[in-house]
Order: structure tokens, then sequence, then C-alpha cells
């Protein structure tokens, strides 16, 4: 018998669909990340909090950056950007301004926002850019084997400090706070019900929102700090992690060791965005 | 004139106004509704007209945080449907290059104005330069192409704005515009012709289904239409070596078909993009080959060449990439040498030099920046290479 090579619909795969694989490039699957990543989740739990937001999917744009992070727009079936390095949200900020009925969410991580995009993170929050920041923030550059980032924690093994990190990392919620967020939040993967709750108020914010998300990288950062497994990771969140919403998120420090502190810690109310007052300045301007 | 203009949309009638002036009202007549831009001797002028005039036709700028940025987010706004344009020099235009490779690598149509001072480094920064037009073409890393423009006075910098984005929309591409300190901040008089009299070009969209859309297939004329964020396409963009789904595709093979038609699409319609200004080459047997300010210089030369009876003719360069190649091998078939005047230390002479096949002598005539060639400076050299 010979079996013929012809491609046949797979019914019984079809069948199997996940109700939320709408939302999914399913011809880009398997994704890139390590056994043991926690990104996969935190992409489970974007596209759930997409399609609770019940914003129109057609309105919504995705922007990464570089990295294990900034794959994560190439597996979602919406408008996807994956641009240059750190300069995902200034692409970001030009989709929203050119047309403000967008919903544009920039999808990237600790490496891309806060070192080589430093500068743009904290002039959008200044600006009050009407954009959702959603970082993977792993301690680490993942993609490139494993180096030294400014969120890596004071002491820790990477493959650029093999004496161990001899500078303090950033407080990253403390510092887009500071900078004029109105919405600031942290939770690691595991925290996945809060995590995708948190995503929904800061997708349905108006203004500058921003979420830190932990998740385990066992490859490139655990492996070198005895977290050598994802699920020793993750066990070692659940054993630590403390919520503390509201609080002043400058007390809330990620140092190696110690509790990890999470929770909404910035909820403003809705104040005039950076779009709000260009369509104001339209309107003076053309009455003139 | 008879009635006055509405500052609501294109300035139609006559002005007395400076390059970067009206640069700003050519990309506004062009259609451009969006302008990112970080502040830089001597292209500011372009940002702060552009920061009164968008508004009025209900367009946005936005000052950002520096020339990343800047770049980073007209490629947004690109996305997002409008035309868009930055305005820039030396050290901001060093700062593009990373994102002028992501415009040329996912097709995005923009327009550049790099308005040249004096370089390396911050150089001359109030001061006359045309040293980076190998930077224009060669900055970003890879191989692409993309379209340069250099205007030679202010009407035709007004011109060439809406020149660049109608090439930039019909070939999707980014476009710069290589002009320079002298030509921006000189005044002279400028004639805005009616908004129907004005030829727009606009990119081509989609009209297939919006289910399984290939962001980047091509149609024969190897330009792929472009839908923006927010129409449903479902648009895939990455700066990854891609196929025609937009999908990363990281094998050489993907790198061949990808990287040739980026190329290609610019360079086999070389013919087409093509703008130059022939003067007195019928019967020259010295030609001055120059561009944008130098190139005034250079027509002055060569009728002082030609009232001491050498005949000597001009040809302006207004397309510099994809660079005339063909036209030049032409003309060096029917004269005896070539002068390229140019402020740098040749970048333009090198060009010519390869079109010609060292068929015939080519001479520079250099200037390191910060002032223009006097004609007899040119005219030194054409005296110097003509036949005895």
């Amino acid at each position: 018998m010979t079996i013929s090579e012809e491609k046949v619909d797979d019914t019984i795969l079809e069948a199997k669909r996940h109700p939320m694989d709408y939302l999914l490039r399913w011809d880009r699957l398997p994704h890139v990340w390590c056994s043991g990543c926690g990104l996969g989740s935190v992409l489970s739990c974007f596209i759930h909090a997409i399609a609770e937001s019940g914003i129109d999917t057609k309105k919504i744009v995705v922007v990464s950056g570089i990295g294990c992070t900034g794959r994560a727009s190439g597996y979602l079936d919406l408008d996807v950007f994956h641009t240059t390095h750190g300069r995902a949200i200034p692409f970001a900020i030009g989709l929203k301004l050119a047309n403000p009925e967008l919903k544009v969410i920039v999808f990237s991580g600790d490496g891309d926002l806060f070192a080589i995009g430093g500068n743009h993170i904290i002039h959008a929050a200044r600006r009050n850019a009407d954009i959702t920041v959603i970082c993977s923030n792993n301690f680490i550059y993942g993609m490139t084997g494993g180096q030294l980032a400014p969120t890596t924690p004071m002491g820790a093994w990477t493959s650029t400090s093999p004496y161990g990190n001899v500078e303090p990392n950033f407080n990253l919620c403390h510092l887009v706070a500071s900078a004029g967020a109105i919405y600031v939040a942290r939770w690691t993967s595991l925290n996945a019900r809060r995590l995708q709750a948190s995503m929904v108020e800061a997708i349905k914010k108006k203004g500058f929102s921003f979420i830190e998300v932990i998740p385990p990288c066992p490859t490139t950062f655990g492996r070198r700090n005895d977290y050598e497994e994802g699920i020793k990771m993750l066990e070692f969140f659940r054993e630590n992690t403390i919520i503390r919403h509201g609080i002043d998120p400058g007390d809330a420090e990620l140092n190696l060791g110690n509790k990890i502190v999470v929770g909404k810690f910035v909820d403003k109310e809705d104040k005039p965005t950076l779009s709000d007052h260009i369509a104001r300045i339209q309107l003076f301007a053309k009455r003139r | 004139m008879s009635k006055k203009a509405s500052i609501h949309d294109v300035l139609t009638g006559e002005h007395y106004i400076s390059g970067n002036e009206a640069i700003a009202e050519g990309c506004l007549a062009a259609g451009c509704r969006f302008f990112g831009g970080y502040p830089i001797t001597p292209s500011s002028e372009i940002a702060e007209r552009m920061s009164r005039r968008l508004p009025q036709v209900g367009g946005v700028f936005i000052q950002m945080e520096d020339e990343i940025a800047s770049i980073a987010t007209i490629l947004g706004a690109s996305w997002a449907g409008r035309k868009s344009m930055t305005a820039t020099s030396g050290p901001g235009i060093s700062l593009m290059m990373e994102n002028i490779g992501l415009g040329a690598m996912t097709e995005t149509p923009f327009v550049i104005i790099n308005v040249q001072r004096a370089g390396p480094s911050t150089g001359l920064p109030t001061l006359v330069g045309q040293g980076d037009v190998m930077q224009a073409r060669w900055g970003s890393h890879g191989d692409y192409e993309l379209i340069a423009l250099s205007p030679n006075s202010v009407q035709e910098a007004f011109d060439l704005s809406i020149e660049a984005f109608n090439l930039a929309e019909k070939y999707r591409t980014p476009v710069i515009m290589l002009t320079d300190e002298s030509i921006c901040h000189m005044v002279e008089k400028l004639i805005i012709p009616t908004k129907s009299k004005i030829k727009i070009e606009n990119r081509k969209k989609p009209t297939g289904s919006k289910k399984n859309h290939l962001t980047f297939k091509p149609d024969a004329d190897m330009i792929p239409p472009m839908a923006a964020a927010g129409e449903g396409y479902n648009v895939f963009v990455t700066g990854l070596t891609h196929d025609t789904k937009g999908y990363p595709v990281i094998t050489p093979e993907a790198q061949e078909i990808l990287v040739k038609r980026l190329c290609d699409k610019i360079l086999l319609n070389e013919e087409k993009i093509r703008l130059t200004e022939e003067y007195m080459t019928k019967d020259a047997k010295v030609l001055v080959i120059s561009y944008g300010i130098t190139a005034r210089s250079a027509k002055g030369a060569v009728n002082l060449a030609r009232k001491k009876g050498i005949k000597a003719g001009l040809l302006r360069l207004i397309t510099i990439w994809p660079f005339p190649t063909k036209l030049i091998e032409e003309l060096a078939k029917k004269v005896d040498a070539i002068v390229v005047a140019e402020i740098n230390n040749g970048q333009i002479v090198k060009e010519v030099r390869e079109a010609t096949r060292k068929s015939v002598p080519v001479v520079l005539s250099s200037k390191l920046g910060g002032t223009v060639h006097t004609p007899k400076e040119i005219l030194a050299k054409i005296e110097e290479v003509k036949k005895k």
C-alpha cells in the first residue's frame, strides 16, 4: 500500500483546538522559548486578557523590540511589529498618535525596555502616552546567552559577571512610577490569574500603564544562580512572593534571595493623555 | 494671487522664504501629516514650522527625546497609514541609521530631510557640507537601496519634498533629501501651485481577502501593497529576514529572495526615478558634475569657461541615489574630461569614476566644508583638464 503525501484536513486536531487559538498564529508554533521558561504562561495570560478586555481585536496592535520576550508579538494573530532593539516604545507612540483609535501594547523584555530603550520608557511615562507596556523581567539577556542586564540583582552570576554582579539593579516599577505612569503593577508568571486581571486593567486604562512580570528563566539565569530548573524557580516564587497592593514601589526592591513583593502599586485616576492634548491643539489650530 | 490661501491646506501663492521653510511646505503639500523630530542645527526651522503648521492641517507634530526615537516613531506612524517624516543633520542622521535599515527591510515609506553640515562628529554645526552622500547610501548595515534627492534652490527644495514623498509611497522605501545648510538657510522666491496642480502618489493598498493576508507579497512590479495597522489585515512586520507572509525565515535562500528584491525594486527602476539637469552638454568637451548648492557655482564656472572659449557643460544630479551610472557612462563617451565638484573629500567622484570606467580623466574639485566653491575655483579645474 502506498500512502499519499498529499495534505488532508486534520479534523481531529481541528476539534481539539483551544478556544483561545484564534488569537495565535498557529503556523508559527512551536515557539522559540526554552523548556521551563515562563514566557508561554505570560503570553497565555495576555491573550486571555485581550479576549476579556472586550476590545475589538482589529484595533489592537502589539509592538516588540528584540530579545526572548521580543518574539512574543510574533505568535499573535493581530497587527504585530517586531522592531529594532530598544525602540518598540517610540514605534508604538508613532502608531498611537497617527491613529488614536488603535489600542497599542508594547510587549518586550527588561534589557530591551530599560537598558538600550531606557530613555524611551521614562519619556513615554512622562508624556502619559496612551499605551500599555508589558515588561517581562527575567533579570538577564536571554537571547544572547545570559549576559548581565540592568535588572540583574547585585551579586548574581551571569556570563559577563563571572565574579558576581557588582552593580545595583533598577527597580523598574519605581522608575516608571516616578516618571509618571498612571498604572504600575508587578507579578510573577506564577500569579497567572492576578497577572491576567492586571493586564485587563492596564489595557483598559487610558494613559501610560505598566506591568512588570517575572518569569522563570532556568536556561540562562537560573542555571548560574541555583535555579537550574524552571520548577525550582516557580517554587521559589510560590514560597517567597508577597502581595502588597498600593505600597510605594520604591519599597519593592528586587534583591537576590529576598522576598518578591508583587501587587498593584499605582492605579491613578485618568488624566488627559498625550493623544488628548494633541487632539486639543489640533482643534485650536483649526479654528484659527 | 487674488485670494489668500487657507492656512488649513496647501499655501498656494508667492512666498519669499528659506529652503527649510519651503521644505516644510512641500512636505505638507505632499500630504505629510506626521512629524517626529529632535532639534538640530541647521535643520531646526523645519521642525519649528511643522510644529505650527501640522495642527492647522489636522496633522501630528511630536518632538521626541532623541533622533533614534524620532525615526522609530515615524516608522510607526507610517504603518498607521500616515505620511510621515523627520528632519535632521550630521550627528542626528548618524543616530538614525539603524532604523533606516528597518525602514528598508520592512518597506516603510517615510522621508528624512538631511540638512547637511560639515562633519565628522560635531564638525561645523552652522556651516555647509556635502559629506553625508555615501552615508545616505551605505550608512545602515547590510545590503539595501534607497532614494536620495538633492535640490539646488528654494523652489526645488519645495518641489523635491513632494517628489520625495511620492517616491517613498510608490516604491515603499525611505527617501532621504540630501540637502545642505546653504540651500536651507537661503531665502528665495517660492511659488506654491494650487492643490489641483500638485501630483500626489499614494501607497498601493491590498485588495484581496483580509483573512490570511500576505503582508509582504510583491506584485509584478516587485512592490507589495501596504495595509495599515487597524485595517483588519493583521500585518506581520519584522526586521528579521522574512517570507511573503512577513514571517521570519532564517535561511540563505530567504535572504537571497528578499534582499535581491529590496535592492532590485530601486535599482531596476533607476531610469524611471532619475532626475537630472543638463546645461550646455550638447557640444561639451569638459563635463562638470555637481549637485545641491555646489551645482550653482558649477553653472557659474561653466559660463566663465564658455566665455573663455572652453566647451564646458554641466550635469546636475538631482537624484543622487540610485546613481545615474548609465547616463554618465553615455556622457563620458562624448567628453575629454570630467570635473566633479562637491563639498567633501571626494565621494560622488568615486561613483563617477566607476561609471566612466576610466575612459576619461575624472578630477575632483573639493572643499571640506564651511563654505561653497566659488565659480573660479571650479573654473580652475576645468582649465586644468581641458585638452590643450
